[in-house]
């Protein structure tokens, strides 16, 4: 019989799960959050915006196809959706040792291990997602066997986007058109969906003072954790405000951009995390399913006199999009570059281009 | 906005079950009409099948038990003049039918609206050519073929391809005609059969090995799109989907192809204009992202149905909204009644679908699994792991499997052959493949099934082998005991390979069962609640699992609810009749004050629409299981009566670990099952029956055929091959029989009883309460006994039966009630000669003709049945109620156009897969409707006769004269020509195929189809005379030339068609017919 090695998941409120350890064996704390996506694990774990956290996947079967070998030319990534793993851990029910896919070049637990992140299966995800439902995101641990971990560290209390912001400007493809890209935590397929539209992109730090480089559009990425912490990115977006050049942003971006309209946003009790988010365009019929990674949420009852909801959240009526009412300025809580999840919404890069 | 001009809409449904077309448009239809009467909409339902349960009171408002076909469908809209129509909901016959309507002009001239998507996205999704056309506008691949009207061209076009190619009729159901070709030999006699289906054929280049993917799309009239479910099959691409086991969610995609298929299937969805849902169908190979679109379903299918109860989203039920024009933002998830509709389902679980065949009950079929449909039913098993969910399945299908390993050894002569070319225990080959040493690159070789499932059989097969290397369960690790649940092994399984049948095998599980329990490895209970718990939700739709720690659901322990245990697959035997049973015991139950609580696994029925119980256990009807949920939900009883034989087989193990079954005792079950007790009970009470005996030797058996004479009927314990019984009619037969198929020995006794000829076979449906009759019907066979009861053609009331005859009927069954202290459904088969009656059989439970006899009576046996069990005093319906001015007619459906090679024969053992009841106001009307529900048209050229033996062909020369007088050309074979010269019946001398070089053949006449309609009647039930009409009756199938092979019925039918013409029949519902 296969011999794996127990380990335990330890919660806040001091719920415990036990299951077995895979890829790295060690203790790790984070805080534990939940995603409802059936597909996309090398994508998921790679989205920086799980920074800080350990990822519970509802699908019960994980590791089916592998994880696809990956290359990085000029700091993109070919298949994955940044440099590394941003999850602090994994949290699975079923692991599939054996995978199967034409383009896979190692296991699930090979990849955990190279990048030194821990995973538990045989977890009840199910209940464990039920708890976190109900009294909400927390802190929680995975200890393997004979490994020790006291504390919990709270990763919001960090700026976890200065920790996954890139350091330095990079540049990205060529055209007409140039966009500035606020990396809060980018998803490299944002970056994909600009460069194969024929924009150049020049990826700024978060905190970085673009408004004496030249540019057509103004785009604020996605990124981890509590956005208030970037209150420089706010204080960049108000001036970009006043040159009214094109801005979009997602995610992260849509809140920053709030803000900066001067709306508050607030912690969602346990966040969207999932492909089959559906949002509904104000004012209309048109509704798209999203692919959605956020725990906070834009109050969008504060929003400035100028500004207006552009997107609605069907499920739970939080804001997932605004706009300004006669500026090019608009913004998407969701994911329209998906990877991982549904391409519905891929439009708005195209709606974004034009107004550049 | 809603289209408030509507106020009264038509639908049309699916008519009998048949092979391509199940059960799952009973589901589709009912959510339909739910839909449709939620919204203070009149519904007038067309659908012959009165087996179902759409065609229940209360679910419809008017309903007509007409064929659905453009004559009567016109019919019923010249009457009833609705406003809307919807054409999704009853498979690919009302889709065919709505087409020839739209073509003909009939929704312009009654000015009906086709509500969802319009006719003309149906015609582009079904005529592969624009099909195709339309697909290239958006740059959508599609498998390119060559449409061709001649086999020179069919040539022409597969020599451009290249073989392999598939061949597919166009406008078929599920397949029908189509399949694979090598060469051109193959070529040629596929192309012949494709052609009298269709006078167009699709020659395309075959794609096998390939994976097959599908994905189910739904769109509102605003555009607004969402894909519920996708599927993946295990089988690659070469095996028609319905022959496949199938999985959801995808499990080998990868995000990118699991979305770039998504986007496909909307963007084609959006550009063909479906209003409503639909099937996209990809082959996706396995080596890159290149795809292929295999088809579209404009409507409703068997994989929507599978994908509603895959997750929890009911697609008929919001298709059938937004045909009436709502948005999908208007509408509610029917699971978490929150949250809209408009979203796609996140599903925290496997589904695995497993398909049913039952090609064991045809005689010559080809075993081999395809491009062409021959399953009849299917079973979705949930888990949280694939290894729990496949052997959940296997066990499921209820063909003795255990699960995938643990089971009877199979003997598989080439393995590597039996794993090449695909039979229906395809599965169990890999399994010992993997005994045999075989490695999963191995069998990916000879499959090309992904790796992925099959290390994951690999995983289930290893367990096995560990488990078989201990001895004992105290030496079992207890985690090695977990894990083993964890991927699905039963305790059944457990206990075998541990004890390797040194121990009786219930004494072994149940040992495993004790010791697993007080270890606290028991199953967790999960809800389906289409968001993988991200939003709390009040669903009842429950499995269990072992792959968890917690219960999502608190038990009241109230004890007042009651179970009932539903049938299972659909299967030749037990089919939606059983789904009706068990949906009416809920409603009841629930009528009463009780909660109802179901447990099945059968995608296609209605008894697991969640909405129909206040609990619904989509899981196994294994004792364990069962035991599990009982356990858990501690219930005030359980109901085994209205599932069929599946439940009815657990009653005695049940009532033996204290479940408390309401109604008749499990006692007197298992005296009425039990042949020997039943017998003697029979004996005790002077009763006649037919004489028979359990023998074990060749000697004894020769014996008592001397005593009884010939023919018999033998019935093996266990069957080597061929049919499970055999009628055999001389020694030599006896002994064939016996030696090649039965296997006589004391483990396996053969029981042999008197055939009884030229008897009447009657049916006694009733319910008592406390061994006290209070409802019943009594129905006659239009065929003489030695028809299965379950292929045989019903009438109700019976029109022919002496007085003296149901007198003495009523009267023994009061006895059998009586001494079987009765209380609920029961069924008994008489044989009535002259006045001499003897009893066949008796179940103790809900039979196959019970929704039949009830809606033709307008007295729910059922309803009453379960308020005699749940302890109601109930009073007997008024005498006068039992007389009706108007007759039922059970006429049955087969599928042998699917069952390549089957031998069209009706005997002993049941072929059939479906039923139509029909009303009439006299027996002629009611045989017409139902025969031509079940697909016979009239004839209007030639008539191809051999009318069988002496007898048989005397009691034909009635109809033979009337089909004279009518005028139609009579051919006959040589026996019944001569017959019929000698009574101056005018007929043309054919040849039989042996009589080679006799001109003119009668094969010949059917080939260029002077006939219209054959009656070829066998002599006898000789395996020489069955197989001298074979070819004929082959053939006749094969080119869909309507047969009857039973001289009674083929009376019934010629005297019908001669006394009315097809206008005649009265266009009346159901509520029309008073008594």
């Amino acid at each position: 019989m296969h011999k794996y090695k127990p380990a335990t998941l330890v919660l806040e409120d001091g719920t415990e799960f036990s299951g077995y350890s895979f890829g790295n064996d060690q203790a790790i704390d984070g805080e534990v959050v939940f995603s409802t996506a059936m597909v996309g694990y090398p994508e998921s774990l790679t989205d920086p915006s799980y920074s800080g956290q350990i990822l519970c996947v509802t699908y019960p079967l994980v590791g089916n196809y592998g994880v696809p070998e990956d290359s990085i030319t000029n700091s993109l990534s070919s298949f994955y959706e940044s440099e590394k793993i941003h999850i602090r851990g994994l949290i699975i029910s079923d692991y599939s040792f054996s995978y199967s896919h034409w383009n896979a070049s190692k296991s699930l637990d090979q990849w955990l291990k190279e990048q030194k992140i821990p995973g538990i299966f045989g977890i009840d995800t199910r209940e464990l997602t039920k708890i976190l439902r109900e009294r909400g995101s927390m802190l929680g641990k995975i200890v393997p066997q004979g490994e020790i971990l006291d504390n919990m560290e709270d990763p919001n209390l960090v700026n976890q986007v200065d920790v996954v912001s890139c350091k330095e400007v990079l540049t990205y493809g060529s055209g007409k058109k140039r966009v500035v890209l606020v990396d809060c935590g980018v998803k490299h397929n944002i970056i994909r969906c600009f460069v194969n539209r024929g924009v150049e992109v020049i990826r700024v730090p978060w905190n970085y003072d673009f408004s004496n480089l030249n540019y057509d559009g103004l785009f604020i990425s996605n990124g981890p954790g509590d956005p208030n912490h970037c209150t420089e990115t706010v204080e960049n977006i108000k001036k970009a405000l006043e040159v009214e050049k094109p801005i979009f942003g997602i995610c992260m971006g849509n809140q920053l951009l709030s803000k900066a309209a001067g709306a508050s946003v607030f912690k969602l009790k346990y966040g969207h995390r999932s492909h089959n988010q559906p949002v509904r365009m104000a004012g209309t019929n048109r509704c798209f399913i999203t692919s959605q990674n956020h725990g906070y949420a834009v109050n969008d009852s504060t929003l400035g006199s100028d500004w207006e909801p552009l997107f609605t959240n069907m499920n739970d009526g939080t804001n997932e999009g605004i706009r300004h009412k006669v500026k090019p300025f608009f913004s998407c809580q969701f994911h329209p570059e998906a990877s991982s999840g549904p391409t519905d919404t891929e439009f708005l890069f195209d709606d974004f281009i034009k107004l550049l | 906005m809603i289209d408030t001009k509507i106020t009264k809409a038509l639908i049309l449904g699916s008519g009998a079950l048949k092979i391509g077309e199940a059960g799952e448009f009973d589901y589709s239809g009912s959510q339909a009409l739910k839909a449709l009467r939620e919204e203070g909409i009149e519904t007038i339902l067309i659908n012959p099948n009165i087996a179902t349960v759409q065609t229940s009171e209360g679910v419809a408002d008017k309903i007509y038990f007409l064929p659905v076909t453009p004559y009567f469908v016109e019919e019923v809209i010249k009457k009833e003049k609705p406003q809307g129509i919807l054409l999704a909901f009853g498979g690919q016959t009302a889709l065919n039918c709505g087409v020839e309507l739209f073509r003909n002009g009939i929704f312009d001239k009654y000015n009906l609206k086709v509500l969802g998507t319009p006719v003309q996205a149906i015609i582009d999704t079904e005529d592969r050519e624009l099909f195709v056309q339309k697909l290239d506008e958006i740059n959508v691949k599609t498998i390119k073929s060559h449409a061709v009207e001649n086999i020179d061209n069919a040539r022409k076009a597969a020599e451009d391809l290249g073989y392999p190619i598939i061949i597919r009729a166009a406008f078929a159901l599920g397949g029908l005609g189509s399949g694979f070709c090598n060469n051109e030999e193959e070529l040629n006699a596929l192309c012949e059969k494709a052609f009298s289906y269709s006078t167009q054929i699709l020659v395309e280049k075959s794609l096998k090995g390939w994976k097959e993917i599908e994905y189910e799309v739904v769109r509102d009239r605003y555009d607004n799109c969402i894909t519920v479910c996708n599927m993946e099959n295990f089988d690659p691409l070469g095996i028609h989907t319905g022959e496949s086991i199938v999985v959801a969610p995808s499990q080998t995609l990868t995000n990118s192809e699991y979305h770039l298929l998504r986007e496909l299937a909307i963007k084609i969805v959006r550009h063909i204009g479906i209003v409503g849902e639909c099937n996209v169908q990809y082959a996706f190979d396995p080596y890159s992202e290149d795809y292929r679109v295999i088809e579209v379903n404009a409507r409703l299918s068997r994989s929507s149905a599978l994908a509603s109860k895959a997750t929890g989203y009911p697609l008929a039920f919001v298709a059938a909204k937004l045909g009436l024009g709502y948005g999908l933002f208007d509408l509610k998830n029917s699971v978490t009644k929150s949250t809209p509709a408009f979203f796609e389902p996140a599903l925290d679980y496997i589904v695995c679908k497993i398909p049913r065949w039952d090609l064991s009950k045809f005689q010559g079929v080809s075993r081999e699994i395809g491009s062409s449909m021959k399953s009849v039913g299917e079973v979705m098993a949930i888990g949280r792991s694939f290894e729990e969910a496949i052997q959940k399945g296997l066990r499921m299908i209820g063909q003795g499997a255990h699960g995938f390993v643990a089971n009877r050894e199979i003997s598989v002569p080439d393995i590597d052959k039996a794993l090449r070319e695909p039979t229906d225990n395809r599965i169990f080959v890999i399994s010992k493949a993997f005994k045999k040493g075989y490695t999963v690159d191995e069998i990916h070789e000879l499959t090309k099934i992904d790796k992925w499932f099959l290390e994951k059989l690999y995983n289930i097969h290893e367990t096995s082998v560990e488990l078989s290397q201990f001895n004992d369960i105290s030496d079992l690790p207890l985690e090695m005991l977990r894990r083993s649940k964890q991927q699905g092994f039963s305790d059944f399984q457990v206990g075998r390979l541990l004890y390797k049948d040194k121990i009786d095998v219930d004494e072994a599980s149940a040992i495993i069962r004790s010791i697993r329990k007080k270890n606290g490895i028991v199953p967790v209970v999960k809800q389906i609640d289409t968001l993988a718990a991200e939003f709390p939700a009040v669903t009842n739709y429950l499995y269990l699992t072992y792959n968890g720690t917690y219960n999502d659901v608190k038990y009241l322990g109230d004890k007042r609810s009651i179970i009932v245990l539903g049938s299972g697959a659909y299967r030749i035997g037990s089919s939606v009749e059983f789904d009706w049973c068990s949906v009416n015991a809920l409603e009841t139950i629930r009528k009463q004050g009780w909660r109802g609580v179901m447990i099945n696994y059968n995608p296609e029925t209605v008894s697991t629409d969640y909405d129909m119980c206040d609990r619904l256990y989509f899981d196994e009807l294994t004792y364990e299981r069962v035991m599990d949920i009982y356990e858990l939900e501690n219930p005030g009883g359980m109901i085994v009566s209205v599932g069929g034989q599946i439940p009815n087989n657990l009653a005695l193990r049940l009532d033996k670990s204290d479940v408390k079954l309401l109604g008749t005792s499990a006692k007197s079950i298992d005296n009425a099952e039990d042949r020997h007790k039943f017998s003697s009970m029979l004996d005790r009470l002077q009763i006649d029956q037919p004489r028979w005996k359990e023998l074990t030797t060749l000697e004894d058996t020769f014996d008592f055929v001397s005593q009884v004479g010939y023919p018999v009927l033998v019935r093996p314990s266990y069957v080597l091959s061929g049919a499970a019984m055999n009628v055999c009619s001389n020694d030599s037969e006896l002994e064939e029989f016996l030696k090649l198929a039965a296997n006589v020995s004391k483990k396996h006794p053969v029981v042999v009883s008197e055939f009884i000829q030229n008897a009447k076979e009657i049916e006694f449906d009733a319910v008592a309460q406390n061994g006290e009759v209070i409802a019943y019907a009594v129905s006659e066979h239009i065929e003489f006994a030695g028809v299965h009861s379950g292929d045989a053609t019903i009438q109700f009331p019976p029109q022919k039966l002496y007085i003296e005859t149901a007198r003495r009927i009523k009267r023994i069954a009061r006895k059998i009630a009586q001494e079987l202290e009765i209380s609920g459904p029961f069924n008994i088969q008489f044989l009535a000669k002259e006045n001499d009656i003897k009893v066949i059989e008796c179940n103790l439970r809900a039979s196959r003709s019970f929704p039949f006899v009830s809606k033709v009576l307008k007295i729910n046996f059922i309803e009453l049945a379960t308020r005699v069990m749940i302890g109601e005093k109930v009073e007997a319906p008024s005498k006068s109620a039992f007389d009706l001015d108007y007759v039922g007619i059970k006429a049955s459906q087969f599928s042998f156009s699917r069952l390549q090679k089957a031998d069209p024969v009706l005997g002993v053992d049941m072929a059939s897969t479906g039923e139509v009841g029909c009303i009439g106001d006299d027996t002629n009307e009611a045989i017409l409707k139902a025969m031509l529900s079940v697909g016979y048209k009239l004839p209007k050229k030639g008539i191809l006769l051999s009318t069988g033996d002496a007898k048989q062909k005397v009691e034909m020369l009635m109809a033979c004269k009337l089909l004279l007088e009518k005028g139609f050309q009579l051919y006959a074979t040589g026996g019944t020509h001569k017959f019929l010269l000698e009574n101056n019946i005018k007929a043309t001398l054919v040849y039989w195929p042996s009589e080679k070089g006799m001109k003119p053949q009668a094969m010949d006449l059917l080939q260029s189809k002077m006939v219209d309609f054959v009656v070829n009647i066998p002599k006898n039930l000789t395996q020489e005379e069955l197989e001298n009409g074979y070819k004929i009756r082959r053939t006749a199938t094969d080119l869909n030339i309507p047969l009857i092979t039973n001289a009674r019925l083929a009376t019934a039918f010629i005297r019908s068609f001669s006394a009315m013409s097809i206008e005649q029949i009265q266009i009346k519902s159901w509520d029309e017919y008073k008594s």
